[in-house]
């Protein structure tokens, strides 16, 4: 899973109060593609951005299991079922990576899941859509997890030590997502006259929130040209979704589905696809939790929140009586 | 890593780091950390998050507020008088190359 930058505000230059000298030298490391590991001097506002971010892409890992897990119950075969269980469970695990090393920043995991609850917090907009159909897990699996591998495979190489090393992880696990979704669309398109329409239809619906994904274009994102000079982002929104594009039409085409956009063409001489005007407004509207299931995947998120707040409180009442018992057999023993 | 400041809230489970081997005969690797009460449910997270794909034969946790680490501001008193000692490796000393199994 992914998240983009989806913040109107722009991050703010050096606070006053931070020595130059530090600043410089920091900036410095980040320009020569050292790593800043968690006890380093970090201005202010890379380390809020990257709180931002982290978290957000934590969040929408969590998130994202929601849509998938709608489906483990109906998989429609034994294996197809195990598939789609190790899926949502490592969904599950890229967001603990990610809140441990956005912990490692001076956060909490509670102050984050607490933000996320309350609003405060972004997760990406790809989560707001339904999955309807049976074919929607394939093309989640194709387009949305084969956009959040393009994003985070440069990610492997963000400046902050911990973000790069979950990413690392993360990239090895993901790629099996990828593929298991276009093998189920790609199943389904070689199927019956009906099943190879349910495929088409999820393309339809899933193709455009997929390249929104990446977030808003370069001209109308504030953050990315200091994400990028920090090295916390290496490539830019449209650079990812343009690479994005250009490998997944011929892979729809080898399929035989069609990708929903009339203005789509391959363009010789810029050796990329042209494609068609992006919906920016729906973009915007599902961001700010408008998205047909917004609401659903924030309260399902309270929900299970709190109804397992019984289980950690007696986890841990447990423990401190477990701690004090032996306290007192090392002291009379 | 471990975490400093400390912003673990009350109900909060603590922090542990996840050890792993990958194989017998070779050491225990920093592979990430955890929530947990205890270190037994530590274990069982660690298990679950970092070994679903065979990476580990074997999981030590560590609680994060227990690990003492070296201070980043102070790395190069630290280390850096091992840079200006290079009769510590081999490859100082010259030997004929007459000279066998050596």
């Amino acid at each position: 899973m992914y998240t983009t930058e989806m913040s109107k505000n722009p991050a703010r230059p050096a606070a006053p109060s931070e020595a130059p000298e530090l600043v410089a030298a920091f900036e410095a490391r980040v320009a020569n593609d050292e790593f800043i590991e968690p006890k380093d001097w970090m201005p202010e506002a890379y380390r809020k951005t990257l709180v931002r971010q982290i978290s957000q892409h934590a969040h929408s890992e969590v998130v994202g299991m929601l849509p998938e897990g709608n489906w483990i119950s109906r998989a429609p075969s034994l294996r197809r079922k195990a598939v789609l269980l190790a899926k949502v469970q490592d969904e599950g695990g890229h967001g603990l990576y990610l809140y441990s090393a956005a912990e490692t920043l001076g956060t909490s995991r509670d102050q984050m899941i607490e933000a996320l609850h309350t609003g405060k917090a972004k997760y990406s907009t790809i989560f707001n859509y339904p999955t309807l159909t049976w074919a929607d897990i394939g093309a989640i699996g194709w387009l949305v997890d084969g956009a959040a591998i393009m994003n985070q495979v440069p990610l492997q190489r963000t400046s902050y030590g911990p973000y790069a090393r979950a990413m690392v992880r993360v990239c090895k696990e993901e790629s099996f997502h990828q593929r298991q979704g276009f093998e189920i669309t790609m199943k389904l398109a070689a199927g019956t006259p009906e099943q190879k329409a349910m495929a088409q239809d999820a393309l339809n619906r899933w193709w455009w929130p997929s390249i929104m994904m990446f977030g808003p274009p370069d001209d109308n994102s504030p953050n990315t040209a200091q994400s990028v000079r920090w090295r916390i982002k290496r490539e830019t929104n449209d650079e990812l979704r343009q690479k994005f594009v250009d490998v997944t039409v011929p892979q729809a085409e080898a399929i035989g589905l069609t990708v929903p956009d009339p203005d789509l063409k391959w363009n010789e001489e810029r050796g990329h696809y042209d494609y068609g005007a992006i919906d920016w407004d729906e973009f915007w509207a599902v961001v700010k939790g408008e998205g047909p299931v917004a609401k659903e995947r924030v309260k399902a998120r309270i929900d299970a929140w709190e109804k397992g707040a019984w289980v950690r409180e007696a986890a841990l009442a447990h423990a401190a009586k477990q701690a004090s018992r032996r306290q007192k057999e090392a002291a009379n023993g | 890593m471990a975490n400093e400041p400390n912003t673990q809230t009350a109900n909060e489970w603590p922090l542990w780091e996840v050890f792993i081997r990958a194989k017998h005969g070779l050491s225990h690797r920093h592979a990430g950390s955890v929530h947990a009460p205890d270190g037994e449910i530590a274990l069982r997270h660690a298990r679950d998050t970092y070994t679903r794909r065979m990476e580990g034969v074997s999981i030590w946790v560590i609680r994060s507020s227990d690990v003492v680490a070296s201070d980043p501001g102070s790395a190069g008193p630290t280390f850096e008088p091992a840079e200006s000692k290079v009769y510590r490796h081999p490859t100082f000393y010259v030997v004929p190359d007459y000279i066998k199994h050596i």
